[in-house]
């Protein structure tokens, strides 16, 4: 799942600035789960914004999706036409989505923050940082390069105490885990193995994958 | 036999070898430094130079080498570490190093930026230290670099590598220093030791590697830094006994250096090479420490 979180209100307000009429858009997917996004934050921010003339709302079901988000505005084409601004409250990926299918302003009310894992509403843990190259199967299904703040792949550093990061008192140290995840499963020998250093040729941004 | 460096020929062939710490001046002049160089420099056989330690900007390790060398003689250990630089900068310094007549280089990963003086700055960490010694190991003995490039000539440098035997679980540290004897460590300097039951236990677990253990020595100041030790340093085991010895005591720094004699004298016969002595900014007190440790004839 995508991790958003909301932007400061006056952050916001400052962004739309000159533009009265705006469109608000939220998320029928990530964010309605992360409850950043969803009809109710719409509706929220509708009440928030109540110094703009607010000309339509609509949570398409992913605005990711050029096609879906094609489909999910045609009902609202009218108003979303007559707006100065559109402010989406989605990830990055939506924002740009929008701005992308229909030429006009764009802007984020949502900070995106990671992908991550759901424990329950109000708590998400990052867990993959879309490297290109997964590894997982080398270390117990732990990331140490999501986990550990130093992307180490040789086991831990010597800053960890009590199974705790140097950098982050409060947060496990990945390569612990690690440890003690394939110690647990019979693969200290896996952990023992030298992992030779990351090709990041094949991370470079932008990532496209285009089927031929 | 010839030696890469003095730090070598010392660990081959004498009973116990001493190093010390330095740490690059914040400052565009070397003066401040060189004055700690040549208070320590008959007292240890080698000096550490350290790497924007703890993440706060000073003068690069490299010149600081150089420079202390140059004009002091005291032979350096070139720290460096992974945090600041990718795999590029780090074989170009790597080959100047050699360059420039280093002859020592002991190879970190590095404390993390956020821990230091410019914690909004992009941390690199494009290798960890296991990585770093493998490129470094490679250079030396099939002179080529990480990208498998011809080097015209190879460098030659004596390389270590960092311990913390007080670690718990120990069992990844035991692991991460095998792969390092295996990329090339000749020696490792351990975080600073006050209780000598954690070394012993230690060198028995590690008894399997052919590498030379220089323990790390640093006295303690005060009642207050001991607890502050223990709270904030991984792998920093101190028992009561010192702190309450450190509180009673009038004068601190003089109790602080004789309990450390004291762990010297009891470490002494574990096999170890010998110790690594480390007061931050304080040259004067490593100095202090190792001729009280050499008077006390504990060693």
């Amino acid at each position: 799942m995508i991790i958003t979180e909301k932007k400061p209100i006056d952050d916001i307000k400052a962004s739309l600035n000159e533009s009265k009429k705006i469109f608000i858009l939220g998320c029928g997917t990530c964010a309605t789960l992360n409850q950043t996004g969803g009809e109710e934050q719409v509706k929220e921010m509708t009440k928030l914004l109540s110094e703009k003339d607010i000309v339509g709302t609509v949570v398409p079901e992913t605005p990711c999706d050029k096609r879906v988000l094609k489909r999910d505005l045609r009902p609202v084409a009218a108003s979303l036409n007559a707006a100065d601004a559109i402010l989406v409250l989605s990830c990055g990926v939506g924002v740009q989505t929008v701005a992308e299918l229909t030429g006009k302003i764009a802007l984020p009310g949502l900070n995106t923050r990671f992908i991550g894992m759901v424990e329950r509403i109000g708590e998400f843990y990052q867990r993959c940082l879309a490297c290109s190259d997964c590894i997982l199967d080398e270390t117990g299904g732990i990331c140490p390069i999501t986990r550990c703040p130093k992307g180490l792949l040789n086991g831990p550093c010597a800053g960890h105490m009590d199974g705790k990061c140097e950098v982050n008192r409060e947060k496990d140290c990945a390569w612990v885990l690690i440890y003690k995840r394939m110690k647990d499963i019979g693969q200290l020998d896996k952990f023992k193995a030298f992992r030779k250093p990351r090709n990041y040729q094949i991370s470079t941004s932008p990532q496209q994958i285009v089927w031929k | 036999m010839s030696f890469i460096s003095s730090l070598e020929k010392s660990l081959a062939t004498s009973k116990f070898t001493i190093t010390g710490e330095l740490t690059p001046p914040k400052s565009a002049s070397i003066e401040d430094v060189l004055d700690g160089a040549k208070l320590i420099k008959d007292d240890v056989v080698a000096t550490n130079v350290t790497d924007n330690p703890t993440s706060r900007v000073v003068m690069s390790t490299l010149a600081t080498c150089h420079l202390i060398e140059k004009q002091t003689g005291l032979e350096t250990i070139y720290q460096i570490t992974c945090r600041d630089r990718n795999r590029l900068a780090l074989q170009s310094d790597i080959l100047a190093a050699n360059a420039l007549g280093i002859k020592n280089i002991l190879v970190l990963t590095g404390d993390y930026i956020t821990m230091g003086d410019h914690p909004e700055a992009k941390p690199v960490f494009d290798l960890d230290s296991v990585q770093l010694l493998w490129s470094i190991k490679r250079m030396q003995e099939e002179s080529v670099d990480l990208a498998g490039k011809k080097l015209k000539t190879p460098p030659k440098l004596f390389v270590g590598a960092a311990v913390n035997p007080g670690l718990d679980p120990i069992e990844p540290e035991i692991i991460r220093l095998e792969k390092k004897v295996d990329m090339g460590v000749k020696f490792a300097q351990s975080q600073c030791l006050y209780d000598p039951s954690v070394l012993e236990k230690f060198m028995g677990q590690i008894s399997h590697l052919d590498v030379k253990i220089l323990v790390g020595i640093t006295p303690l100041l005060s009642a207050g830094m001991a607890k502050w030790m223990v709270k904030n340093c991984p792998g920093v085991i101190i028992p009561d006994e010192m702190i309450k010895r450190l509180k009673e005591a009038e004068d601190k720094v003089k109790e602080g250096i004789e309990m450390m004699v004291e762990v010297v004298s009891k470490i002494a016969p574990m096999k170890v090479a010998g110790i690594h002595v480390m007061v931050p900014e304080r040259a004067d007190l490593v100095a202090q420490t190792v001729k009280a440790i050499k008077a006390s004839g504990a060693v």
